[in-house]
Parts: structure tokens; C-alpha cells; sequence
């Protein structure tokens, strides 16, 4: 099944009326949600980087506490890193077969992908118990409350897209997948692939670049 | 239990802010009661609450603005007597530490619940109807965000009664609003109303980016859209680029606050600075989310009223676009005597003086659209050629404070003070004023009264020059901002001026009140029949006013800029329309419901109410989980209800 076929196409305009650029008319549903839903990962981003330049600019501020170096277990951020981008594979898959309307496989690979993003979690949360246990906490410099507060975004953000995810999961099984079920998990699929970019600057400049020093 | 909260929070020895506050309990209560004794609930509750008709939301945003445009005046006022008789030994009748309430109030309020209300308000109602199209492009949206944005403002009113507002002014710099130095609840007041507030202006701006861009009338190609539509574009751009900025900065405030963190404190490795570059790299680009859509009904308005296109379109849309980028470079003006040395400094003043260009180029368009036009001088006119002179003057001030010498000899001093003022009130509140008499007849069916109208605009541009000229010579004669009390007797008489500008400027509020209720009162004789009582250019004079709840019955074709017009002269062909079924956005009550929790969790926030703002936030979490379930939104008119209606107009 083509993308088009899902929404209606907007009426036809006349060749004339349509010359030049954007003279289409209004466009359609599916169009308006996911440019809507891209604008608002747009914004979503520039609130990551405000969080990004925060972090760049205090990286150094220990205030004679640890530094990145001495705190970070790159094995383990490895180990997580993968497990993110793998559910951005799933997610894909998954987005693939509700585009085909294969509820059944549709349903395995968004298992798979919360399975991912709660192992992903479950590490990065275990890991901040840990540094918090040794005295790192986020009130203990202001490297350390950059960190947290950079790192723990994401991962509220993650918490908040599986929380969608089972909403959605809810959705298909009540509804099965009509268009509107479709947009939404568009959206969502969206959001979950942003959030791996997001994971992919912090991997390189918190912790990659945090552990060379 | 109650976290912070006690009877303590009432300050029952202060006779000032109990009085304020116990008046603005009454009018609310005598409102409410009104409503309930008149039967007028179900009509709000239908009408209006739960409405997602982008008209009557725009029109609940500019009644919030103009209510608290009194608030922020009474504030205004209050400062201006202060400042007038606490000279030499006198100490007036506020105390530091109310007054240094008051300025914040003030700045906080007017900013983001005047301007910000107000300009979005007239881009909720004038868009999509400019644009050809039925609604925005998230109608239930667009509740929530105005809904969110009633929430910060009450947030910031119950201040009032319950507890202190923020002394850190509308900026709240720290260290000062830290918790070390601002241990009460005045900062985080200030800090969840405009996070909870933020929210909804950000939806706001995905909201109207998206109509824009993907929502336009058949043939309405991107330069055919009027220059309100491409004003709103970028301010929406730059509501989506800017204000997540001040979200994460005011996160990171309240993280110090609240968890102990080290962001900006004196201790630790915080960086005050940082929250300092933070919030204008927001504050700048802000300045220009409230002005560019002010410049566009300057624009709409000049060309109607004159009769004749609008000087120039492709130079007005490129020089907004111009401003739009520029905007995002020029954020370090604000604290030229940071210390970033002098190559930082250059930059930011070249470019400072830079952004003068697009918006003298968009001058003289105004201007040379004047020049041998028929000009009609009309309430908005008059607005509109009041700016144009008051801003002129408000820029050049600005070249020279963007000169970073100059700068730092006047930077903090009423010099600022008088520039600010002289652009925001000269741009977007003359810009606003003009706006709501420009579009008044189409929301409502009904023109305003032009004799109280002009009142009202003499009022404002007279007050406004008496208030604030004399300010840039006190400032230039040394008095920094922000004064409780006056040392210098010899600034005495400039003050008392500024104070009877102050008056002037109430007598124009006074003016638009009792202009708004004549009208009201004689709206029988002054009825809008034509749906275009000015003769105007762009597509919401082609349809009735006020416009039936789907715009327009057919999708206009566009072929032309300024379509109505084109319409208009080449007479349209009088063709049977043949009318097809509409789907309507049903009413959603999810944006107040969203909002009442919303409101909770930021009052528990404030108090530490821990238990209480955890129930709110479920709340209006659920309430978001039950309102993405449906999955039909629409309802359908049928076409034979939609030929009546049309035949009926």
C-alpha cells in the first residue's frame, strides 16, 4: 500500500491556480501531522541544545569533585548506546509493517523496541544510582548537575516515548491501524529516531570526549 | 501536608496588595455571579470554554491581554508615583521591597501576558482568514495553548494575595534569584507561570508554522501570501527557534532551586553568565516575535487606508525574513559590559546596527505607500502613523545603544528604560491597538467608534511622549533604573512630567473602554453588512462578518497578491457555488480541563505541595490520554445546511 492511498489527497487544483510554488492548496492530513510533529521535534532540539551548551560550558567546573574520566564506564555506555540504536531499527521495522498493515508483526517489533528502550534506561538509571552512591551527585558541581540534567532529559524523554509506545500498542489493538492510528504512530516513530540523534551527540560529547581528558 | 503553604503566605499587615488583591477577588466574584444568575454558563461553556475555532480563541487571547494590560498599568503607575514624590528625605509609599516586586510584575506581566496575548491573539483570528483556509492546522491545540497561557497568568496574579512575587525583576538574573539570595516563593512564581505558560506559546508556534506553510488556499503560492501572514510566519519561526531556549534555562534555574544543582550559583563552578547569555539569546529574538507581527498589521493597514498596494511586497517580505535570521545574532547587546572584550563587542554592535537596515527599508515602503495615496485617517491609521514617527525615534535611540561606547555610559540608566518603552509601545502596542480596530468589525459585525478611537490614540501618543522623553534625559543625566527612591531633587521635574504622561496615557485606556462599550450600546446603527467595511485587500473581507464558524463556504481561489482585491476589480463572475459538505473540528474541552490541572501542579509546585502537584500533573496527563483517543475529531456539515446559512448571510 502506497502512502498516498492512506490519505485522502487534497481536491485537485486547477494547473493554472497551481503554478509556482506552494499553490496546491491546503495539504493533506497526513502531510499537516507529521511537518506539525517535525516542527515540534525542531523545537525539541534547539531545548537539547540549550542543554548541550550548558554542558560545554561547565564540562570543566568540578569544583575539585570527579571529573568525566574517572566516573565514566564507556563499556557500559557502549553496551546502552547499542541498545538505543538497535530500538531505532526495530522501530523502523515496526513503522514499515504498520505501514502494510501487518498488526501481528507491527505488535512484535514494538515489544522489541520497548524492550530496548527499557534496557537502555534500566542501564543509564543504574548507572546514575551508582555515581550518585559514590558521592557524585548532581548538587556536587556544576560538571556534575550538567550532566545530570543533559543525560536525564534524554532519558525522561525516553521514558515519556515508551509510555507513548504502550498508548499507542493500546491504540492499534483497540482500533486496529485506520489512518489516524497510522499518523500517530508516524509521529512517534519520529520522536523515537529524534531522540537517537540526540543520543548520538551525547554519546560523543559527554561521554567520548568526557573520558579522553 | 501543605509544603511551604500557611496563613503566613497572606499578608494581612500589608494594607496595599490586600486591598488590590481583595478588589480583584470581587470583580471576579461579581462576574462569576453575573454569569450564574444570567444563565450564561452553557453558552460560555459551548461557545466559548470549550470552542476550537481559532476566531473566538484569538478572541479570548486579546481579552486576556487587555485585562492585564491594567494590571501591568495599575504596576506602571504605582512606580511612576514612587519615583515622582520619594525625593530628598521623603520615602514615598512603597517600600523597597514591594517596589522591587512591582518592577518585576510589571516587566513580567506586560511582556508575556500583554504583548504576547495580544499579538497572538490577532494572529489566531487573522491568519487562517487571510490565508483562505477553515481553521489552523491543530485546532484542539490551539486551546490547550491559550488555555496553558491563562494558567501562567493567574499563577502570576494569586502572587498577589498568596505569598510575594519575584524581586529579581522580569529577567531574574541570578545569583540574586537564587535561593540563596530569593529564599521565599516569589521566584518560582515567576519561574512555573512562564514555564507553564512557555508551553502553550510554543505549541502556539508549531501551530501557526504549520498552518502557514502547509495550509493555504488553492493558488496561494508563498508570494501571494498578504505580509501579516509572512509577519506571523517568522515570529512563529522564531517562537519555535526561541523559546525552548528559555524553557531549558529556567529548568536549569529550577533545578538549582528545587535539587541543589550548581548552574548558576556563586559556588561549585556556576556560571552566572551563563543564564545571563542563555535568556537573551531567548530575550532578542523575542523582541522581534512581538514587533514583526505588529509590522504586519502596519502593513495591511497602511495599504487599505491609503487606497493603494502595498509599496515594494517582495522588499517587505525579504527584509522580515532579514530581521528574522538576524535576530538570533545580536543577543549579547543586552550586556555589552559582560567583559567579552572588544572584538566580541564589535561584532554585536555592527550587527546590532545592521538589523536598522531591513527595518528601514520596511519605513520608507510604509512611507512611500502614503506618498499620493488616498489616505483615509482612521482610528488604525492614526495608530499607524503614530508608529511610524514614535519608532523612528525609538530605532535611533537603539542605533546608539548598540554602539557599545555609548552603551556603556548609558547602559542600566532610565536612557534603556525610555528606549525599550519607546519601541514596544510605539511598535507592538500601537501595532496591537491598531490591529483590534482594523479587525474589530470582522470578529464582531460591527465597527467601532472612530471619534473615541481617536481620543483614545491622542491619549496614548501624547501620555506616551510625556512618560518617556523625559526619561532619556534622566538618563543622560545620570539616573539608573529601577530607583525606590530619588537622591537627586533636581530630577524631580522631569519625573513629575513622566508621571502626568502616565495619566494622559490612562485617559487613552479610559477612552478605549468607553469606546468599546458605546460601540456596543449603538452597534445597531453601525452594523457591518458587506463583510468588508473598508474597503480592504486580503480574503477575510471576502466573507461575512462576523464569518460563519467555517470561514469560508467555498476555498477562494487565489490568482493574485492581495486576492480580494483583484476579486473585487475584475468582478468576480456570479456563478452558482456549488457547495460540498464541511468537516468541522468538534468542541474540546481537553484544553481548559489540561489547563484547571495544569494550574494545580503549578500552585503545588510553588509551594512544595509535593503530593498535590504529583495529582495535578496525572491529571492533566490522563486528561491528554483521553483526549488522544478519539479518533474522529470532525464533524460534517451537510451541504444543504451550508447553502442555507450562505443564503441567510
Amino acid at each position: 500500500m502506497t502512502v498516498a492511498a492512506i490519505d485522502r489527497a487534497p481536491a485537485a487544483v486547477p494547473a493554472g491556480l497551481a503554478r509556482g510554488r506552494g499553490g496546491g492548496g491546503p495539504a493533506s492530513k497526513r502531510v499537516v501531522v507529521a511537518y506539525g510533529f517535525w516542527i515540534f521535534i525542531l523545537g525539541d532540539m534547539v531545548m537539547f541544545s540549550a542543554l548541550f551548551a550548558a554542558f560545554a560550558v561547565l564540562r570543566n567546573s568540578t569544583a575539585g569533585g570527579p571529573t568525566g574520566a574517572e566516573l565514566f564506564d564507556l563499556r557500559n555506555v557502549f553496551i546502552e548506546t547499542m541498545c538505543l540504536l538497535v530500538s531505532s531499527y526495530t522501530c523502523g521495522l515496526g513503522a514499515l509493517s504498520a505501514e502494510r498493515r501487518q498488526p501481528g508483526r507491527f505488535l512484535a517489533f514494538a515489544v522489541l523496541t520497548f524492550v530496548l528502550g527499557a534496557a537502555f534506561l534500566f542501564i543509564e538509571v543504574s548507572e546514575f544510582a551508582r555515581m550518585v552512591e559514590k558521592g557524585a551527585g548532581p548538587s556536587r558541581s556544576a560538571f556534575l548537575s550538567a550532566f545530570f540534567t543533559l543525560v536525564g532529559t534524554h532519558g525522561v524523554h525516553v521514558a515519556g516515548g515508551m509510555i507513548a509506545l504502550i498508548y499507542l500498542v493500546a491504540q492499534v489493538l483497540a482500533y486496529g491501524l485506520p489512518a489516524a492510528v497510522l499518523r500517530r504512530l508516524l509521529c512517534w516513530s519520529l520522536f523515537w529516531h529524534a531522540l537517537d540523534i540526540v543520543w548520538v551527540g551525547v554519546f560523543t560529547l559527554v561521554y567520548l570526549m568526557g573520558d579522553w581528558h | 501536608m501543605l509544603g511551604k503553604l500557611s496563613w503566613a503566605a497572606i499578608p494581612f499587615n500589608e494594607p496595599l496588595p490586600l486591598l488590590a488583591g481583595a478588589a480583584v477577588c470581587i470583580v471576579i466574584l461579581a462576574v462569576l455571579l453575573t454569569v450564574t444568575i444570567k444563565g450564561w454558563w452553557p453558552y460560555l461553556w459551548r461557545e466559548w470554554i470549550t470552542s476550537v475555532d481559532h476566531k473566538r480563541i484569538g478572541v479570548m487571547y486579546v481579552v486576556l491581554g487587555l485585562v492585564m494590560l491594567l494590571r501591568g498599568y495599575s504596576d506602571a503607575i504605582m512606580m511612576r508615583t514612587q519615583q515622582a514624590i520619594a525625593i530628598g528625605s521623603a520615602q514615598g509609599y512603597l517600600p523597597p521591597e514591594h517596589f522591587d516586586q512591582i518592577f518585576s510584575a510589571h516587566g513580567t506581566i506586560m511582556i508575556f501576558f500583554v504583548a504576547m496575548p495580544l499579538v497572538i491573539g490577532l494572529m489566531n483570528f487573522a491568519v487562517p482568514l487571510q490565508l483562505g483556509v477553515r481553521d489552523v492546522a491543530f485546532p484542539v491545540l490551539n486551546s490547550v495553548s491559550f488555555w496553558l497561557t491563562a494558567t501562567g497568568a493567574l499563577l502570576i496574579n494569586m502572587s498577589l494575595v498568596i505569598g510575594v512575587f519575584s524581586r529579581a525583576s522580569w529577567w531574574g538574573y541570578p545569583p540574586l534569584s537564587e535561593l540563596a539570595f530569593s529564599p521565599d516563593v516569589g521566584v518560582d512564581y515567576y519561574l512555573w507561570s512562564l514555564q507553564i505558560s512557555g508551553i502553550g506559546t510554543l505549541l502556539t508556534g508549531v501551530n501557526f508554522v504549520t498552518t502557514i506553510l502547509k495550509l493555504r488556499a488553492p493558488g496561494m503560492t508563498y508570494m501571494r501570501m498578504p505580509v501579516f501572514c509572512w509577519t506571523a510566519l517568522s515570529a512563529n519561526l522564531l517562537i519555535v527557534a526561541a523559546f525552548p531556549v528559555l524553557t531549558a534555562t529556567f529548568l536549569m534555574l529550577l533545578l538549582d532551586r528545587y535539587l541543589g544543582m550548581h548552574f548558576f550559583t556563586n559556588d561549585a563552578g556556576g556560571n552566572q553568565m551563563m543564564y545571563v547569555n542563555l535568556f537573551w539569546a531567548w530575550g532578542h529574538p523575542e523582541v522581534y516575535i512581538l514587533v514583526l507581527p505588529a509590522f504586519g498589521i502596519f502593513s495591511e493597514v497602511v495599504a487599505v487606508f491609503c487606497g493603494k498596494g502595498l509599496f515594494s511586497y517582495r522588499s517587505m517580505v525579504w527584509a522580515t525574513l532579514g530581521i528574522c535570521i538576524l535576530s538570533f545574532m545580536v543577543w549579547l547587546h543586552h550586556f555589552f559590559t559582560m567583559g567579552a572584550g572588544a572584538d566580541v563587542n564589535a561584532f554585536f554592535g555592527i550587527m546590532s546596527s545592521i538589523i536598522a537596515v531591513p527595518t528601514g527599508v520596511k519605513v520608507f515602503n510604509w512611507l512611500f505607500t502614503m506618498f499620493r495615496g488616498r489616505i483615509v485617517f482612521s482610528t488604525s491609521m492614526l495608530f499607524t502613523v503614530g508608529f511610524i514617527i514614535t519608532f523612528v525615534i525609538g530605532g535611533l535611540t537603539g542605533v546608539l545603544l548598540a554602539v557599545p561606547p555609548v552603551d556603556f555610559v548609558v547602559h542600566n540608566s532610565a536612557f534603556l528604560v525610555a528606549h525599550f518603552h519607546n519601541v514596544i509601545i510605539g511598535g507592538v502596542v500601537f501595532g496591537a491597538l491598531a490591529g483590534i480596530n482594523y479587525w474589530f468589525p470582522k470578529a464582531f459585525g460591527f465597527t467601532l467608534d472612530e471619534r473615541l478611537g481617536k481620543a483614545s490614540f491622542w491619549c496614548w501618543l501624547i501620555g506616551f511622549y510625556l512618560a518617556f522623553m523625559p526619561l532619556y534625559q534622566l538618563g543622560l543625566m545620570g539616573m539608573t533604573r529601577r530607583l525606590q527612591h530619588i537622591p537627586d531633587p533636581s530630577w524631580q521635574p522631569l519625573l513629575l512630567v513622566a508621571e502626568a504622561g502616565a495619566i494622559v496615557i490612562f485617559l487613552g485606556i479610559l477612552c478605549q473602554i468607553a469606546q468599546l462599550f458605546l460601540s456596543i450600546r449603538t452597534r445597531e446603527r453601525r452594523l457591518d453588512l458587506t463583510g468588508d467595511p473598508w474597503n480592504g485587500r486580503t480574503l477575510e473581507w471576502s466573507t461575512s462578518s462576523p464569518p460563519p464558524a467555517y470561514n469560508f463556504a467555498v476555498l477562494p481561489r487565489v490568482e493574485t497578491i492581495d486576492a480580494f482585491w483583484h476579486m473585487k476589480r475584475i468582478g468576480r463572475p456570479p456563478v452558482a457555488p456549488a457547495y460540498e459538505a464541511i468537516e468541522m473540528p468538534r468542541n474540546s474541552p481537553a484544553g481548559f480541563i489540561t489547563a484547571f490541572f495544569a494550574t494545580i501542579m503549578g500552585f503545588s509546585l510553588i509551594w512544595q505541595i509535593w503530593w498535590l502537584a504529583l495529582l495535578g500533573f496525572l491529571a492533566a496527563a490522563i486528561v491528554v490520554l483521553i483526549a488522544g483517543w478519539r479518533i474522529e475529531r470532525e464533524d460534517e456539515i451537510p451541504a444543504a445546511e451550508v447553502a442555507q446559512m450562505e443564503l441567510a448571510r
